[in-house]
């Protein structure tokens, strides 16, 4: 899963950039100008070119604070680089403006057997690489093999490692993938061990993007910094530490796409900064999330209206409740503490940037449950049911979370919630490595609040939210599952779902395994959260254009206005 | 003076040996798992196994040690985990940005550390004095990364003057070398006013002045002279702690230099890359205070028979 993006932000730099906006506010009021550019100051009208409809040509420049690692698709796995290698690369599979899955490379959707553990992919014809050859059903066999290759050391091969013979390549017990055959120049067909209907979801993962054999073999370790894909940009150019550059691929396959001729990636900028040049009409698109000390000073500006782009995360921030350690080995215990955080409070405590969650599944989730009200905010009746099970003067018990602002403050939050039924708190601020580490050693932690440690899912499908971080099998020193839970019949369940191809069906039994884990009070669900993306008024898109469920920024898509 | 270059070389050996120790075992012992940090949070526990065995992680640390000191010594730095690049590749296309910056910061140091600090002696008690060492008082006490935002969002936000970090021309180096000097320009000027002031004093001034040389020339030949012995060796002494202390205005600027690197690595628990840029500035430091005792030694031979 990947990584929110706001664990990464020092305290410091946005201690001090309060102290600059309060002094920028000084300064403002001294010269009676507003605080934005010349070419800002009518900032609320509407965008000049938003009844036209999409353009296509200039250019894009976003800014990063933290270095691109690579745009091997095979290697990159953290959220500045997925939306980087999207333009290079295409997968055989994608997904529509929402999480639904749609052909890409492949030409239509592929066929699956009934038992869901065949899916059979026919490719389009005639697309092209950037260095001009075809793409054929060879380079998908290809790219998958190399994925789960223990040579490239790539972190996503647990995604295809239930293709049939795939360990026993992995192993180095075969030279090849027995379930991947290629039939002809367009087709190839995967067999699966197990039935898995997740595996479409898995083929439109980055790590799937389809890469050509030559090009991998001429640039060996460093393909990650000369990618060749078949994507709408072309990789330029790379200046190590400073910027990225991509064309437009003028012979794309998607009529139409992309819009921008050019989008440079800039490296290195600190989100403050960042947010002063987007302010200033150099920079288009900031990458990181906008700091919370600037994200209230901006987000009742009328000049800032057209701006800030904002979008649902499919993601839940929680406290894992460990369910191996006393007294949360008791379910009571566990339902109390749902009944007593006060979820809205930590909302607020957040500037209002998310929702509250009433369950395991955010709102934008299939398998989200409408009708599902959860554990309201009750505290006389945790009381009550603490006393039930024998712990009516409360107890005493740790939770740990990361040092980095605001996660301190919302802990502290749940800190007093919890002082309230009379459980004493006591709460551990830790770099965010140690509360992983921690949080992933037995019965070492009772609580852990997941806020800036909160994993965005890897693919849009509930069963990434289950096997990762509540199955039983990573329930393991190291693995995700912070609530030490294993239960046979909730992974039955998964199972069964993972098996079924019919949508509704299966969606009913996912309902059901995760009503299942909140009767079993395994988390206390707090927030859905929120993307709030700074932009340029001239760069143009859907609001999923900028925050896309599965690809964060899909660039193909944005395009500028001429003025 | 062969021999003497070679003492000093040979016993910087231990001091580097001595830090790639003590930085190895500490990131040995680091909360951190690399493997998962490499592998990423979804990875399966089999695949981070894996490749914590193919990283090497899983070995005794002085066998990871031994086998990174013997690559090392072939100037084989490993390759970055985070970068996906050879360590010495990274430092390599890092360390021009660094140096640019260490030496455009000495420049502005002295340039504004030794007028302001000269013009202060030579008007004592004046408003030129007061005004300098209050300027000095206060680019001690200003914390480079508040300094650099007040600078970026004042000069480059509002003024336009400057561009909003990044690197590049001339023009993208004024206010990162202004943010880095200034501290130090601050110690020069204190510095520089009082050994002004001790030699305006001294006899052989009083005589220059009683033999009727004009100002200037008691000023550039007599005064300036003397007064700036100290701060040659001073200044020799600020590569160093440039190269090493600009961590923060890189930061701020969005420099492309080492110190961004390190803390790059830090936070990725990049071991490789974090080993380099420690044993990497360890050696700048190493190097750069030989080279400054070579030219003390050359330019003073009492230095030499110590």
């Amino acid at each position: 899963m990947l990584r929110e993006p706001e664990a990464r932000r020092p305290l410091r730099l946005a201690a001090v950039m309060t102290v600059v906006s309060l002094l920028a506010a000084a300064l403002v009021a001294c010269s009676g100008k507003s605080s934005l550019g010349p070419d800002q100051q009518a900032g609320s009208q509407t965008p000049a070119a938003a009844s036209s409809g999409p353009q296509s040509g200039g250019s894009l420049t976003v800014a990063y604070k933290d270095d691109l690692a690579t745009l091997d698709p095979a290697i990159g796995y953290d959220w500045t680089n997925w939306p980087a290698e999207k333009m290079v690369f295409d997968g055989l599979l994608d997904y529509d403006k929402t999480t639904n899955l749609e052909p890409r490379l492949a030409d239509g959707m592929p066929q699956v057997s009934a038992d869901a553990k065949v899916y059979t992919f026919t490719l389009k014809k005639g697309v092209k690489f950037h260095n001009g050859r075809e793409l054929k059903a060879s380079d998908v066999a290809y790219t998958i093999t190399r994925v789960l290759d223990p040579k490239t050391k790539s972190p996503g091969a647990g995604f295809y490692t239930g293709i049939a013979g795939a360990q026993e390549f992995i192993d180095g017990k075969a030279t090849s993938v027995s379930g991947i055959k290629v039939k002809d120049d367009y087709s190839v067909e995967f067999t699966l061990a197990q039935p898995d209907v997740t595996f479409l979801n898995k083929m439109a993962l980055n790590f799937a993007f389809i890469v050509p054999k030559e090009e991998v073999e001429k640039w060996g370790d460093n393909f990650g910094h000369h990618p060749v894909g078949t994507g709408p940009f072309v990789f330029k150019d790379w200046v190590s530490g400073q910027q990225l550059t991509f064309e437009k691929n003028p012979g794309y396959f998607m009529s139409g796409l992309p819009k921008l001729d050019q989008v440079t990636i800039q490296v290195g900028v600190a989100p403050e900064v960042a947010l002063l040049r987007v302010e200033k009409g150099e920079l288009d698109l900031m990458g990181d999330p906008i700091p919370a000390a600037e994200y209230a000073r901006i987000k009742d500006d009328p000049a800032w209206k057209n701006r800030l782009t904002t979008q649902p995360q499919v993601s839940t921030i929680y406290v894992a409740i460990n369910t191996q350690v006393k007294p949360f080995t008791d379910v009571r215990v566990r339902r109390a503490l749902n009944m007593a955080v006060d979820k809205a409070r930590i909302v607020k405590l957040m500037g209002g940037r998310g929702t509250v969650a009433n369950q395991i599944l955010p709102p934008l989730m299939p398998g989200y449950d409408k009708g599902y009200q959860g554990y309201s905010y009750d505290p006389e009746g945790a009381k009550k049911l603490l006393a039930e099970a024998g712990y009516p003067n409360g107890f005493e018990t740790t939770m740990e979370a990361i040092s980095t602002d605001p996660q301190p403050k919302l802990a502290e939050s749940i800190q007093q919630d919890l002082a309230k039924i009379g459980v004493k708190m006591n709460l551990r601020t830790l770099a965010s490595s140690t509360v992983i580490d921690d949080a992933g050693t037995p019965k070492k932690v009772p609580l852990v609040w997941s806020g800036g440690l909160a994993w965005i899912q890897d693919y849009p499908d509930p069963d990434d939210f289950y096997g990762p971080i509540l199955g039983s099998a990573s329930a393991v020193q190291g693995g995700w599952n912070w609530s030490w839970y294993a239960n046979p019949e909730a992974d039955r369940l998964a199972d069964q779902a993972r098996a079924m191809t019919d949508k509704t069906a299966r969606m009913q039994v996912i309902q059901q395994l995760f009503k299942k884990l909140m009767d079993d009070a395994v988390w206390v669900p707090v927030y859905n959260g929120q993307y709030d993306i700074a932009h340029s008024e001239k760069l143009q898109g859907e609001p999923q254009d900028f925050a896309h469920p599965e690809h964060t920024l899909r660039y193909e898509y944005l395009w500028k206005a001429a003025k | 003076m062969a021999k003497f270059l070679l003492k000093r070389l040979l016993l910087a050996v231990p001091v580097v040996v001595g830090i790639s120790v003590i930085t190895f075992v500490l990131l040995y012992f680091l909360p951190a798992d690399p493997a998962r940090m490499y592998a990423g949070p979804n990875a399966t526990v089999d695949t981070v196994n894996r490749i914590r065995h193919q990283l090497g992680l899983d070995q005794p640390v002085w066998v990871q040690y031994g086998r990174y000191v013997s690559r090392a010594v072939q100037g084989d730095l490993g390759y970055s985990y985070r970068l996906q690049m050879p360590v010495s590749q990274a430092l390599a296309s890092r360390f021009p940005y660094t140096l640019e910056l260490t030496l455009a910061g000495i420049f502005v140091e002295l340039l504004i550390g030794l007028t302001s600090g000269i013009a202060a002696a030579l008007r004592r008690g004046s408003w030129v004095d007061s005004a300098s060492m209050l300027l000095a008082l206060l680019g001690v006490a200003a914390p480079p990364f508040w300094l650099g935002l007040m600078f970026l969002y004042l000069f480059a936000y509002k003024a336009g003057l400057f561009p909003l970090g990044g690197a590049g021309g001339l023009s993208h180096l004024v206010l990162p070398a202004l943010t880095a000097g200034l501290g130090g320009a601050a110690w020069y000027a204190r510095m520089s006013r009082s050994s002004t002031l001790d030699i305006l004093h001294a006899d052989y001034v009083r005589t220059a002045r009683a033999k009727g040389l004009p100002g200037y020339r008691v000023l550039f030949k007599h005064v300036l002279r003397n007064a700036m012995n100290p701060i040659v060796t001073m200044a020799g002494m600020d590569i160093p702690w440039f190269i090493s202390g600009v961590v923060l205005v890189e930061i701020v600027f969005g420099w492309p230099g080492v110190g961004r690197l390190a803390v790059d690595a830090v936070q990725t628990a990049d071991i490789p890359l974090i080993m380099g840029t420690v044993i990497f500035t360890a050696m700048m430091v190493v190097v750069s205070s030989v080279l400054i005792d070579v030219a003390q030694a050359w330019l003073d031979p009492r230095v030499r028979t110590d």
